[in-house]
């Protein structure tokens, strides 16, 4: 099977049909909810903070991040706040009724948000879609910097961020690694069941400088 | 679109970045909701001294709400006094009126309709059903 990224933009690929197969495939939801979890686990979050998911999608992660924590959900119910630049997926999200403020944006053209926003960011299986330059005016080197960038900044001093990614092969894993430390983080990448058909790849960023506190 | 994204969005136009007049956007034409939500003590406490205070201020007085006192409240205010006959068994601070005033004003008070403006190069941003539209032409990013 061809990989969704190889084919078509998100946008594009994740039409109305495509997302509601996505958001309605027990297996899919099962699979990124364990991811969510994992990255919660990751973020290591002691209280209720504010958010940023990353490509969120129809909220599956974002109903994640609301819930409390005796609900299973480390320091929540957090506040969080879902970029995708798929309007269908954004729907299914909207009917759904998810807590978090959805955003139509493409993490590519950078996060607009003023300095120090976030407690912490999530990403679930959105980050390789980075990778694809659509337009002759446009690189992935370009838009992972913009990214990057963009998510440093928006990010506070001691926050953190975890991007759960599909890899295409060992140099995307390695450019995108190398742009987020261009970008300032402290990076490093995390495999669970490595060499398996169940590998999963997480990009552990960490903003340096000041307190961690409540 | 809560109060509270609005008090840290800002213009995603490359060349704003820079300046000041590009955070708050300004809303237009606004369509507001109020969307009930449980109230959380510690996310209020957390984010407090991160708010830009005069800024949503002027996007409270911009959307004709009642006007916001002019100093932020401290993490103090948010907690109710606690009552000398209550007992001393309940584990959670009790929010103040404080407390709930602000959470109606940042997390249920909600843009559903209408548009964002930069202050500082006019770009709109469309907000329908409360989702904000930030996706940019190529050329503006
Ligand atoms: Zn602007």
């Amino acid at each position: 099977m061809s990989r969704p990224e190889d084919t078509l933009p998100p946008d594009l690929f994740y039409n109305d049909s495509e997302s509601r197969k996505y958001t309605t495939s027990s297996r899919i939801q099962k699979i990124q909810s364990d991811m969510t979890h994992r990255a919660l686990e990751l973020l290591d979050l002691k209280s209720p903070s504010l958010i940023l998911d990353v490509g969120c999608g129809s909220g599956l992660s974002g109903e994640i991040l609301s819930a409390s924590d005796e609900e299973g959900t480390p320091g929540g119910p957090h506040i969080w706040i879902g970029f995708d630049i798929s309007s269908s997926m954004l729907g299914v999200a909207l009917e759904k009724e998810v807590e978090g403020d959805l955003f139509l944006a493409d993490a590519g053209q950078g996060v607009p948000f003023r300095a120090g926003t976030f407690d912490a960011a999530i990403s679930i299986s959105a980050i390789q879609w980075l990778c694809n330059a659509e337009s002759s005016e446009e690189s992935p080197a370009g838009r992972l910097s913009r990214f990057f960038n963009g998510l440093y900044a928006s990010l506070r001093r001691g926050g953190r961020a975890v991007c759960q990614f599909y890899p295409k092969n060992d140099e995307q894993k390695k450019m995108i690694s190398a742009a987020a430390v261009k970008a300032g983080f402290g990076a490093g990448l995390l495999e669970d069941d490595p060499g398996t058909k169940s590998a999963k790849t997480y990009l552990v960023l960490t903003v340096g400088g000041g307190e961690l506190d409540g | 679109m809560k109060l509270l994204t609005l008090n840290f969005l800002t213009c995603a136009i490359k060349t704003c970045k820079s300046s000041p007049s590009s955070f708050p956007l300004h809303p237009r034409d606004a369509e507001l909701e109020i969307v009930e939500a449980d109230l959380n003590l510690k996310f209020l406490e957390n984010i407090l001294p991160r708010l830009m205070w005069d800024e949503l201020r002027v996007v409270v007085d911009e959307l004709g709400l009642p006007t916001l006192p002019p100093t932020i409240p401290t993490r103090a205010d948010l907690v109710a006094p606690s009552s000398p006959t209550s007992s001393s068994s309940s584990s959670d601070p009790a929010p103040s009126q404080t407390a709930r005033d602000l959470h109606r004003i940042l997390i249920e008070t909600c843009v559903r309709e209408g548009k964002l403006v930069c202050g500082n190069c006019g770009h709109e941003y469309a907000v329908k059903e409360g989702v904000a539209n930030f996706l940019l032409p190529a050329h503006l990013v």
